[in-house]
């Protein structure tokens, strides 16, 4: 099936073209590959901000605040909400939209919510190409939420440019999952609820762990590279009200301080050049697993391999090692 | 006893009104159109389909001055199901009744006027919860001064339970609420043995006989033993729960109708046995339409069987000392006191509504409910047992979709026949008092006079108040 | 269809009733029979009901009305759909809608009709054999 026709709709900024082909993107990864394959040249112009936070530490609320404000300098904001499935039944209840303001329109918001269909890191499996085919429909800004609950959802700092994370005053286990984790990949905390009793407590309590360990973030990202010049980012606190608005100023100034730093020191480079590092090895992973789980079922001689590892004349290793031979990629 | 009512225009409602108080009905209820709920006019983009639909349309006093038009105020008592906007639903009732030339002192009635299971589980709210509370103080406080016969607050346990909350959630929510509205108003400054009496109760009436009835009589005891040990009352009318039963609508089944009659019968017994003061049953039809004349006549008529009839009204509290009964009551009144222990640790009841407990807690249940049913594990006669299928013949009543016509035509005119630099005075005198602390109601009766409509009040409180957003929750 | 499809609902309150029970249980049901199910929340106009199915292009929307309103409703955002060319979504309506209101709003191209006290796993069954896609 071609889809030629909806790559030029969208091309020309066609939002029912942008919606359908995230369906089908997230139903078929082989149409996905295809979609990607002739859009990949037009992406590369949206800023792409993760948002991620616990249940309940507002979040969908702070992006209704600021993407009001994006829409207010004329932005056009593209806002991907994703939930997980749930692992017994494969279904999952979606009600992120709720939140959203419903005053936007939709020539300058696009919503789209999308369960994670048991991907585990906090996306979906098609989260970045819905990034990018909205980045391709003309999103000046692509914003991703994802719950962020504990350390095995940190990927959303894969595709995003700047990772916020959410915490509200009294919530104690935040900070616990802020160790085991989320700290390596956030560039701006934001406490949210400032006005609740708390809030100072929570800032002074993320600054102390700030200063215990720095981000390691863009360390991570030059790890591979020889006589890389590491430039620090040092996380920065925000308090704010996402309800009434109060000190966003605050925030898209310390966003934008980070937009500027990634520019400015190149960083910029290497985070492209992770994501796509990254993004390859999820593709292989994916890919890889579907052939070896097709093989594993029809291949006759690895039927016979197992039924030798059954009879102890061969282990699981040494069968995986004969597998990868089969696969040609030794 | 009273039956709930209203739809259409108010003209249409005042016909309905007549014929039921000539069928020996003593108070008239109020139901108000869904766009006057939420405080929009009749016109406006949000009130599309919905004029006159599950209530009475009122936008304007003349609409409130039609709807009682030839009832004397002073001699019935009457009851209106009003929220969010309630205080200027009552500043227009007050001042309908002052231009049949009644003094507000001799006004007998009821305002729901309890916005925080509107948050918990009925969803009409409009404003942010502290700022829905003020107006909720301002009209206890008004009333205690100037009409002393109104019942203020009719704290409801229906919607919560509606909602699909157990027995004990409806009576530990509803208890929760009412304590949060004697706080508030005692920190106003006002004495509790003064407004205490005019508060009362709204609880429903569900299937099982004896879970009911307890869930009353726990009810008045947490009341009593609080009221007096925590909040000091004195008066014994403060320490007494009065309170208003309607069977569950929720109960009705749209399978085979008439069985409802039973199950309202039931229902209504179960509320008579635990003391309720008045009475509600649901007509039979209604979980397929809004009522017909002929299933609100056997409504009535049940009511009338269960008190004239049946002699169960003829003794106090006819099954206590029952060793079920007491254990039972026994039972749910420590369930309640876990909540209110529970609803203390998070803060109070704002706070707990802000953290989505209670929103939590009934999504649960009313899913288990559900499910019970799915599984067979609970019977519903006529829904997953002894189902016979056939077609419903049951005669519907439709509010035509001519209401909105009339009702925006209605609005136009009075638009265009008031003085309009006068209304805008006094909204802009409403606004400035709402960015104070004094009490609203004589700045809101001043609008009402002018004929300023809902939608016109309720915008100007927003610009000061903001409105509320809840989260989302499964 | 293909490797990892899933159907699609949507659950939406349009008009202004609160009651939102049944629509969240269903919207549950769904989820529990293995469906991605977003829930729009109540107050929702026609423009934001066709709003959300454009954006976020689901199989099925399933619209519950208890007010009385459908009659007004229903139609309208048919007929914004249609505007847009959106064909290919089952719209149900369910709730309180009497038996001589079904032929009307079967005319605009809605289905369903369930109300108070249907199954869940009617609902469940309805959605998945009336798909248009």
């Amino acid at each position: 099936m071609g889809f030629e026709a909806l790559i030029d709709r969208l091309l020309k900024g066609d939002t029912r073209a942008a919606a359908r082909l995230i369906t089908i993107a997230e139903n078929d990864i082989g149409a996905a590959e295809e979609i990607i394959n002739s859009i990949y040249k037009h992406t590369g112009k949206a800023y792409i901000l993760g948002i991620t936070g616990a249940p309940g530490s507002g979040k969908s609320t702070l992006i209704s605040t600021l993407t009001n404000i994006f829409v207010k300098e004329g932005k056009k904001v593209g806002i991907i909400c994703v939930d997980p499935t749930s692992p017994l039944t494969g279904g999952a209840l979606l009600g992120d939209r709720i939140r959203m303001k419903k005053h936007f329109t939709t020539d300058n918001v696009f919503i789209r919510s999308m369960a994670n269909r048991g991907q585990l890191g906090g996306l979906a499996r098609a989260t970045e190409d819905a990034i990018k085919i909205l980045d391709v429909y003309g999103c000046d800004i692509v914003i991703i939420e994802t719950v962020g609950v504990g350390q095995s959802e940190v990927d959303i700092f894969r595709p995003a440019q700047s990772v916020l994370v959410l915490l509200v005053p009294g919530m104690g286990d935040d900070i616990q999952a802020i160790k085991a984790g989320i700290m390596e990949i956030t560039d701006i905390f934001v406490v949210n609820k400032m006005d609740l009793p708390g809030a100072d407590r929570k800032v002074s309590d993320i600054t102390q762990m700030l200063e215990l360990s720095m981000s390691f973030k863009y360390d991570y990202e030059n790890l591979n590279q020889d006589h890389a010049i590491v430039h620090k980012w040092t996380p920065k606190i925000v308090k704010l009200n996402s309800k009434t608005g109060e000190n966003f100023d605050n925030l898209l100034e310390i966003i934008n301080e980070h937009k500027a730093f990634l520019k400015e020191t190149g960083v910029i480079e290497n985070y492209r050049l992770n994501r796509i590092k990254n993004e390859t090895l999820q593709i292989l992973k994916h890919k890889l697993t579907r052939k070896v789980e097709g093989l594993i079922h029809s291949n006759p001689q690895i039927d016979e391999y197992i039924r030798l590892v059954m009879d102890k004349s061969m282990d699981p290793y040494s069968m995986a090692n004969l597998i990868i031979k089969l696969l040609g990629i030794e | 006893m009273r039956q709930f009512a209203g739809f259409g225009t108010a003209a249409q409602t005042n016909e309905r009104y007549k014929f039921l108080l000539e069928h020996g009905q003593t108070g008239l209820s109020v139901a108000f159109s869904l766009h006057t709920i939420y405080g929009y006019e009749a016109d406006n983009e949000y009130a599309l389909g919905e004029v006159g639909k599950e209530g009475v349309s009122i936008d304007t006093l003349k609409d409130m001055e039609t709807l009682f038009d030839s009832i004397d105020l002073s001699k019935i008592s009457t009851s209106m199901t009003i929220n969010a906007p309630a205080a200027i639903l009552l500043a227009m009732y007050i001042v309908t009744a002052e231009k049949q030339g009644h003094s507000p002192d001799l006004l007998r009635g009821t305002i729901q006027n309890d916005i925080l299971k509107e948050y918990i589980a009925q969803k009409s709210w409009i404003f942010p919860p502290e700022e829905s509370m003020r107006l909720i103080i301002d009209t206890i406080e008004y009333c205690t001064q100037h009409v002393p016969q109104w019942y203020t607050v009719s704290i409801s346990g229906y919607h919560i339970r509606e909602a699909g909350s157990t027995a004990v959630q409806e009576l530990a929510f509803t208890l929760a609420d009412g304590f949060a509205y004697v706080e508030a108003a005692m920190e106003r400054g006002l004495n509790v043995d003064d407004f205490a009496p005019r508060l009362s109760f709204f609880f429903n009436a569900h299937n099982n006989f004896f879970e009911e009835l307890c869930k009353y009589r726990a009810a008045r005891r947490i009341w009593a033993k609080r009221m007096k040990n925590k909040y000091g009352a004195k008066k014994p009318e403060s320490l007494r729960l009065r309170f208003h039963t309607q069977t569950a609508g929720v109960s009705l089944t749209a399978q085979e109708p008439e069985n409802n009659i039973v199950r309202v019968t039931l229902q209504g017994l179960a509320a008579v046995l635990g003391g309720t003061q008045s009475l509600h049953t649901n007509s039979f039809d209604e979980a397929l339409c809004l009522p017909t004349e002929k299933a609100v006549k056997i409504a009535l008529r049940t009511q009338q069987i269960i008190a004239n009839e049946s002699g169960v009204a003829d003794t106090v509290d006819p099954l206590a000392g029952s060793y079920y009964v007491e254990s039972l009551t026994n039972r749910m009144e420590e369930e309640a006191e876990a909540y209110f222990f529970k609803i203390e640790e998070l803060g109070g009841v704002i706070p707990a509504i802000k953290a989505n407990f209670f929103q939590k807690e009934i999504a649960n249940a009313s899913y288990k409910y559900q499910q019970e049913i799915e599984k067979n594990e609970r019977i519903v006669v006529g829904v997953n047992d002894f189902q016979l299928r056939e077609a419903c013949s049951t005669p519907l009543l439709k509010i035509d979709d001519q209401v909105s016509k009339v009702q925006i035509d209605l609005l136009n005119k009075i638009r265009k026949n008031r003085d309009n630099e006068m209304v805008k005075a006094k909204l802009e005198k409403l606004k400035i008092a709402a960015q104070g602390s004094e009490n609203l109601m004589p700045y809101i009766m001043d609008t009402v006079r002018e004929y300023a409509s809902i939608g016109e009040i309720i915008s100007t409180l927003k610009e000061v108040f903001g409105t509320y957003d809840e989260d989302s929750i499964f | 269809m293909s490797e990892n499809r899933r159907i699609k609902v949507l659950v939406c309150k349009p008009g202004l009733d609160g009651h939102d029970r049944g629509a969240k249980v269903i919207a549950r049901a769904l989820r529990d029979a293995g469906m991605e199910v977003i829930y729009t929340g109540i107050h929702q106009t026609p423009d934001d009901v066709v709003n959300t199915v454009i954006q976020e292009d689901p199989d099925a929307v399933i619209l519950s009305i208890l007010s009385g309103a459908h009659n007004a409703l229903c139609p309208m955002i048919m007929e914004k759909l249609k505007e847009k060319d959106i064909d290919d979504v089952l719209v149900a309506v369910g709730g309180i809608i009497p038996d001589e209101d079904k032929p009307f709003l079967e005319k605009h191209g809605l289905k369903g009709f369930q109300g108070p006290g249907t199954e869940l796993k009617e609902i469940v069954e309805f959605v998945k054999t009336n798909l248009k896609r």
